[in-house]
């Protein structure tokens, strides 16, 4: 009863602060401003999965936010003003994210969000934000949908601070062509899959265009364990190259027998195959000449990388993971944004946000396209006796 | 391609489809007796192979057993769980409507997923190598020796079962609680005792079946029973639900055409080609490939 009359007196304030902002126009902001606690702090919302089954995603992008912040304000804030940070937990379910989303909006007042991990806790805070108009930043969520509109138009208030899927077979596409030499490439996707199957369009069209052949292409579906047939047929098509978007599950399996039939040519794939068990399952021999994109390698050389590893284990006492990094990069993001708009004018900051270009972030250098995904690098990870090797760092 | 590899193609791929077929074919047994006896689908019987290898995971790795011993640990300890399983599920459902005792073998199944997913967690596990896979390469053929242990252990098992049921005397207790159940009683054959008789043998070929699957394959996770059990369902209907020799055909052939589709017309339409067969089946030749047309008495 009590969390139905919240919800209800939630969306009830929601709609009044839309309504405000609607009829004020451009007033509108200097009123909200006055709303918010006066002062000298700047309030923002973490909204992540810190409980429920994907909890460490949540979890680990906080700790990588929280550091970032933390150091802003060590520095001395952003422009003379604190950082105050509030936090709430969406239990890893997208129905719970909107309350999360709401309850900091609309009672903290936070002048921006960054979180959720997951694309689906993002899309159901989306219309929260937008109403409220407070940019949000996901730091992890890769489903390219969530920050257009159903007509391909961007949406106003959405970034985010990691790579889109597809993006990642535009990676792999360029890696076998500058540094494999191939041209002719067999794909093997998951059918039941979205992820897998962007990422074998995007290679495919992007392979093309280099001037590269797909000689086969196969799918499987998740939960398979039998590749033998197909994996015989692409072997008849003599590829220089195989390309298996895919989650280490099968992928594991898949590259075991593909080397058991003889298909010993080099074998590529998407951070879906970032699992120890990737080795265990497949076989250390096995993995020698397969490749995966990824957005992070603690094996990284880059000083920026570097740093940030070691910040993060000297506080965190563990190293840090891919989630961590991009929660991290979001929160420079933010900071950045925060300090050259000068105002927490949550219309203009999304303005400021996406004109964000060359931040140096721990990954690298930061630019917003037109669509809120940043242009970054990517990192192509080689397996090497079980063992996980940075092999190079690539930027489209 | 020219005749002489795509020869070796369709040699080839016949190699992959075997070898998957007799794992098909020894789950599609113990779905075939288990028909055949009591007239129940036993849907749970996709995850006893589950249970299965995980037994055979268990023996091999923490207790440290080699191949014969862990596939007979596995195969005892997934006849016991059948046993179980029909004197708490299914025995009390006996005489209940025929849909009644299929719902309690879907909840079955689930009960035997989740709790192995509690137990063991849902992430994969990997089993031990316990044998190194040779290849062999005869010619442009490539033949591995798991594919060949999956082969020769199957038709092992199948040679051994047929010998259960057509030469003891448990297994005409066996044929006969499935011609007549009341004229078996009759004429003093425990019933009771040659069900239970009839899921611990189909159980223990779904766990040899599991701990095939789990060596040659690598890996083991607490649904890795539902497709399989499923394509073993379509064999068991295919060569003919409820006869022995029909199961053992069923799932070899269901295995070759799986890998002829996925290798001459397209790997997308492998599934869609078992269940298309399962529909033909169903609609020209209910009784399947070895079935004889029994009317039934009105």
């Amino acid at each position: 009863m009590f969390m139905k009359m919240m919800k209800k007196l939630s969306s009830v304030a929601l709609a009044a602060m839309v309504l405000a902002a609607l009829t004020a126009g451009c007033g509108g902001g200097a009123k909200k401003d006055a709303a918010k606690p006066a002062g000298n702090e700047i309030v923002v919302g973490a909204s992540f999965e810190l409980t429920g089954n994907v909890a460490n995603y949540g979890k680990s992008t906080l700790s990588g936010f929280q550091m970032a912040i933390d150091e802003t304000n060590k520095a001395g804030g952003v422009n003379g003003k604190k950082i105050r940070l509030v936090t709430s937990d969406n239990k890893s379910e997208p129905a719970e994210s909107g309350n999360a989303v709401t309850k900091i909006v609309t009672q903290d007042k936070v002048v921006a969000v960054v979180g959720p991990a997951t694309s689906g806790c993002v899309a159901a805070a989306e219309p929260v934000v937008t109403g409220a108009k407070v940019p949000l930043i996901a730091p992890c969520a890769t489903a390219p949908g969530i920050t257009l509109n159903k007509d391909g138009s961007v949406k106003q208030f959405i970034f985010r601070a990691c790579f889109i899927d597809p993006f990642q077979g535009q990676v792999m596409a360029t890696f076998a062509d500058k540094t494999l030499h191939v041209k002719k490439i067999a794909i093997l996707f998951d059918s039941s899959s979205d992820y897998s199957k962007g990422l074998a369009d995007v290679f495919q069209k992007t392979l093309e265009k280099n001037g590269g052949q797909v000689v086969a292409k196969e799918a499987f579906l998740a939960k398979d364990i039998d590749f033998k047939a197909a994996l015989t047929k692409i072997k008849a098509s003599n590829p220089e190259a195989l390309y298996v978007p895919g989650y280490y599950e099968e992928v594991s399996k898949i590259v075991k027998q593909a080397r058991e039939i003889g298909l010993n040519v080099p074998m590529m794939g998407s951070d879906g195959w970032d699992s120890p068990k990737l080795a265990e399952i497949a076989g250390s021999a096995a993995l020698n000449n397969c490749y995966f994109s990824s957005a992070f390698s603690a094996d990284d050389k880059d000083p920026g990388v570097q740093k940030f590893i070691k910040t993060y284990k000297d506080l965190n006492k563990k190293d840090p993971d891919v989630f961590a990094m991009q929660g991290y990069n979001a929160g420079l993001v933010l900071v950045n944004a925060l300090k050259t708009a000068g105002t927490t004018d949550g219309t203009k900051l999304a303005v400021t946000l996406a004109a964000t270009k060359d931040l140096s972030v721990a990954s690298g250098k930061f630019t917003y396209d037109k669509n809120h995904n940043p242009i970054t690098g990517a990192i192509v990870i080689a397996m090497k006796d079980g063992k996980q090797t940075f092999k190079e760092k690539i930027n489209l | 391609m020219d005749m002489g590899s795509l020869l070796h193609q369709f040699i080839q791929q016949m190699i992959n489809g075997i070898s998957l077929g007799s794992i098909y074919a020894l789950i599609a047994l113990g779905y075939t007796m288990i028909y055949g006896i009591i007239k129940l689908i036993n849907f749970a019987h996709g995850d006893i192979y589950m249970v299965g290898a995980y037994l055979g995971f268990i023996a091999t790795t923490y207790l440290g057993f080699g191949f014969l011993p862990a596939i007979i640990f596995a195969m005892l300890g997934a006849g016991l769980a059948g046993i179980i399983i029909e004197r708490v599920a299914y025995r009390p459902m006996r005489n209940a409507p025929r849909i009644a005792i299929l719902i309690t073998a879907i909840g079955v199944s689930f009960f035997l997923e989740y709790t192995m997913m509690l137990i063991a967690s849902p992430q994969p596990r990997t089993f031990p190598a316990i044998f190194e896979a040779t290849v062999y390469h005869l010619g442009p053929l490539v033949v591995n020796s798991q594919q060949i242990l999956i082969l020769v252990s199957a038709l092992v098992l199948m040679v051994a079962l047929s010998y259960i049921v057509n030469k003891t005397k448990a297994g005409m207790a066996m044929r006969a609680v499935s011609f007549d159940a009341d004229a078996a009683q009759l004429m003093g054959i425990n019933v009771d005792k040659t069900i239970s008789l009839t899921f611990a043998l189909g159980s223990a070929l779904a766990a040899a079946g599991g701990v095939l699957v789990g060596i040659y394959y690598n890996s083991i996770d607490p649904l890795m029973g539902m497709m399989p059990g499923m394509k073993a369902f379509i064999a068991a209907v295919l060569g003919g639900i409820g006869i022995i020799p029909g199961a053992m055909a069923g799932g070899l052939i269901l295995g070759v055409v799986e890998a002829l589709v996925s290798g001459f017309i397209s790997s997308t339409f492998r599934d869609a080609a078992s269940f298309a067969i399962l529909i033909l089946i169903l609609l020209y030749k209910p009784t399947g490939l070895l079935g004889k047309n029994v009317r039934e008495k009105v």
